[in-house]
């Protein structure tokens, strides 16, 4: 016979050791949902400043919404319609991607050039490299200002200048080409000593090695430059155009202020307004928002499709 | 580096299209425990002085001015803020070519019959309450100023010209729209180097707002091809451009500014308000040079002029339409006139001994006051101004006679201007 024993309560064996067992589930909750919460704030940022603008943007194109309106009348696509008749929308296009290559392409080649410049043996190296980034540093609006006072058509100091040397003087704001050089030089002046820097700092990455080989070989420092340097420069010159695409694309600052008594027309014939320009007149000063926003969800579609063209090239060069 | 990318694009999407709107929405009470008020104004009210004298009577209330430098940004700022329905001043300026837009918005401002003291009857011309007073009877704004009319011109370059310069002598010339354009061909055959007139749109902007009916008809339907004034007054105009009378400065610009200094134009319109703006353009190296006559082409006129509103966003709308009140009543606005110009729309104003005698020292001492209240009697009542009368104005007729001044022919220029109006009518 044996002996049934009660089971003694033995309270540390038969409870299932709780303690453990939550941290252990805290821990793993932890390691599962801790990542989300922080990038969370992002996230969150970026749906109620970023997405959701967006979104309702392309809500408010299909109505004929003016600014303070009781009751905005849906007209589906109506708006995206008339854009696309639009001959100021096209004009505006053409003066955006012909102020863009303006100022981006001569930009990256001065950049390159000033950046090699800076690459080498200077005296006070770090003052010149700290000097080209001055203009990046200076008030976009008071630069605007003064660089629209430096192309007036008949007091300005370019023309004055222009005129002392023999050249006839431009109408730097009635004609389309000079308005566009006139803004380009603004976007210039701004951004290529910034480009230089990037680009300088791509040049130091590339390892002496290679260069010392090529001295080695007889290379001398023009075809070390072409062979080397900017070969080994494409993935950083592929970055620096898309950057300044994106940014060429929404040009505003530099053509509103370029008159500053001229509203945001962009000109007497619009020779200079850009598409934000011509968004901005048409939602701020003509208060027609779901005509704006139909202009800000094709100029949208128009970066991604200019952005997703550089997106290609840069997989291809990198490979 | 595909969702890096795809970011980068959502984003640049993103500041494409979020614009410029940047809100003030500013605390009613100081720290002092004072009440604040603020209000909105552009170009020059001559109301610093008054604001003080304000705050010394009323030891409870902060006054603080935001000031635009011109009257289309301050527009805009009001309108776009009363779609986002907050960030307006407690006060807020409103001119008058803007002000079918905000009738059109009247449900958005305070029936100031309804929240503001008791103002005598009569207190302003019939003409000037009946353009802020709507359908149902309402107040949206007290008047501040009016706009009479009369001509400014360089009398040193007048006799240089051998034209007559004395105050009496140059009437004839600017008795009619077809004398002052005669007179200008003589002018710039004498004296080369200088325009009659600053800018083309200037000229027509005064041209344009002599007629009963502008760019509307009172049924608020877009007139400008039908109307055969506009069409005479673009004529005149671009002609005397195409002859070399314009200096092509745009008004307001740098160039502009540096027209005035260097005394590139012989004539201006001038509105009452437009001394002030001479006397600082001009500045102190170019005093004695200019003078005002009480003749303007066509008999008078009216440029501009302002109402006080009180929208319902302000926190302290009594408060607000009190000092808009005050600010508006005869004595005060007699004050601003002195300070800056602004020629007063209050009855009594104009027969002010203070006003009949006011002299503007810039302008060889001449008696400013009286001169624009002779010029203000000419005026039978304002234009009717249609829902987008200030838009198309600025955005569509001066940029189109500003494009005749560069260069462009008048009727190429002219057909723009037609289609941008009724594109700014849709």
């Amino acid at each position: 016979m044996t002996a049934v024993l009660p089971e003694v309560g033995r309270g540390r064996e038969q409870e299932p050791l709780p303690q453990p067992a939550r941290r252990y589930r805290l821990s793993k909750l932890d390691n599962k949902v801790s990542p989300y919460l922080f990038v969370a704030p992002f996230f969150v940022l970026f749906g109620a400043i970023g997405l959701f603008p967006l979104l309702y943007t392309a809500y408010v194109s299909l109505f004929d919404w003016e600014v303070g309106a009781d009751d905005p009348a849906f007209i589906g696509l109506d708006n995206y319609r008339t854009l696309f008749q639009d001959a100021q929308f096209w004009k505006a296009l053409f003066n955006t991607f012909s102020i863009f290559v303006l100022s981006s392409a001569p930009q990256i080649v001065v950049a390159v050039a000033i950046a090699a410049l800076l690459n080498e043996n200077l005296r006070a190296r770090t003052g010149w490299r700290m000097g080209v980034l001055l203009p990046y540093v200076a008030s976009l609006v008071a630069l605007t200002i003064i660089f629209g006072n430096l192309f007036g058509p008949q007091y300005g100091l370019v023309n004055t200048v222009l005129s002392a040397v023999g050249i006839s003087p431009v109408d730097w704001q009635a004609s389309t080409f000079g308005s566009h050089v006139a803004i380009a030089s603004m976007v210039n002046w701004r951004w290529t000593g910034y480009n230089a820097l990037i680009v300088l700092a791509a040049m130091q990455a590339i390892p002496r090695e290679v260069h010392e080989a090529a001295l080695v070989d007889g290379a001398g420092s023009l075809r070390r430059f072409f062979s080397i340097t900017l070969p080994m420069l494409k993935p950083t010159l592929i970055f620096v155009i898309v950057t300044s695409t994106i940014g060429g694309l929404q040009i505003f600052t530099e053509p509103k202020l370029y008159e500053p008594s001229g509203g945001s027309g962009g000109g007497a014939e619009h020779q200079y307004q850009t598409v934000v320009l011509y968004l901005y007149q048409t939602a701020f000063q003509g208060l027609d928002l779901g005509y704006a926003s139909s202009i800000a969800w094709v100029l949208f579609l128009i970066v991604i499709a200019v952005a997703g063209l550089n997106f290609l090239i840069t997989r291809r060069a990198v490979r | 580096m595909r969702q890096r990318w795809v970011s980068v694009l959502i984003c640049a999407a993103v500041s494409a299209a979020a614009t410029t709107a940047c809100g003030s929405g500013g605390a009613s009470q100081t720290p002092d425990g004072k009440t604040e008020l603020t209000i909105a104004t552009f170009n020059e009210f001559g109301y610093e002085d008054l604001f003080k004298e304000y705050e010394a009577a009323h030891p409870d209330v902060k006054i603080t001015q935001r000031k635009t430098g011109q009257g289309q940004p301050h527009h805009q700022n009001l309108f776009t803020k009363l779609g986002a329905g907050s960030g307006l001043a407690d006060i807020e300026a409103i001119e008058e070519g803007y002000l079918s837009q905000v009738m059109a918005k009247a449900g958005q401002f305070n029936d100031l019959k309804e929240i503001g003291p008791k103002i005598e009857d009569g207190r302003w011309l019939q003409w000037k309450t009946d353009a802020v007073t709507t359908k149902d009877g309402k107040l949206i704004g007290y008047g501040t100023d009016i706009g009479p009319l009369a001509m400014c011109y360089r009398k040193d370059l007048f006799q240089q010209a051998g034209l007559p310069s004395d105050p009496e002598g140059v009437k004839a010339l600017f008795s009619t729209w077809d004398s002052y354009f005669a007179a200008g061909d003589q002018f710039i055959a004498k004296v080369p180097g200088v325009a009659w007139f600053d800018s083309a749109a200037q000229v027509f902007n005064a041209m344009h707002n002599q007629h009963k009916v502008g760019y509307y008809d009172r049924d608020d339907k877009l007139v400008v091809e039908t109307n055969s004034d506009i069409k005479a007054d673009w004529t005149a105009v671009t002609g005397a451009v195409t002859k070399g009378q314009s200096a092509r400065l745009a008004a307001f610009s740098n160039e502009w500014n540096t027209g005035f200094k260097l005394g590139k134009f012989a004539t201006k319109t001038c509105p009452s308000w437009m001394l002030g703006v001479v006397e600082s353009q001009a500045g102190p190296e170019n005093k004695g040079k200019w003078a005002v006559t009480d003749a303007f082409p066509n008999g008078g006129g009216n440029w501009g002029g302002s109402y006080l509103s009180v929208p319902k966003q302000s926190k302290n709308a009594k408060k607000a339409a009190e000092l808009a009140a005050w600010l508006t009543a005869p004595d005060q606005q007699i004050k601003a006139f002195k300070a800056k110009g602004t020629f007063p729309s209050q009855v009594k104003a104009l027969d002010a001994p203070a006003l009949l005698e006011q002299t503007n020292a810039y302008f060889g001492d001449v008696k400013a006051g009286a001169l624009f209240a002779v010029q203000a009697k000419k005026v039978t009542a304002a234009q009717y101004k249609g829902p987008k009368d200030g838009e198309i104005q600025e955005t569509v007729f001066s940029p189109a006679l500003q494009s005749v001044e560069q260069g462009k022919n008048a009727d190429e220029a002219w057909r723009t201007a037609v289609q941008g109006a009724e594109k700014a009518a849709k």
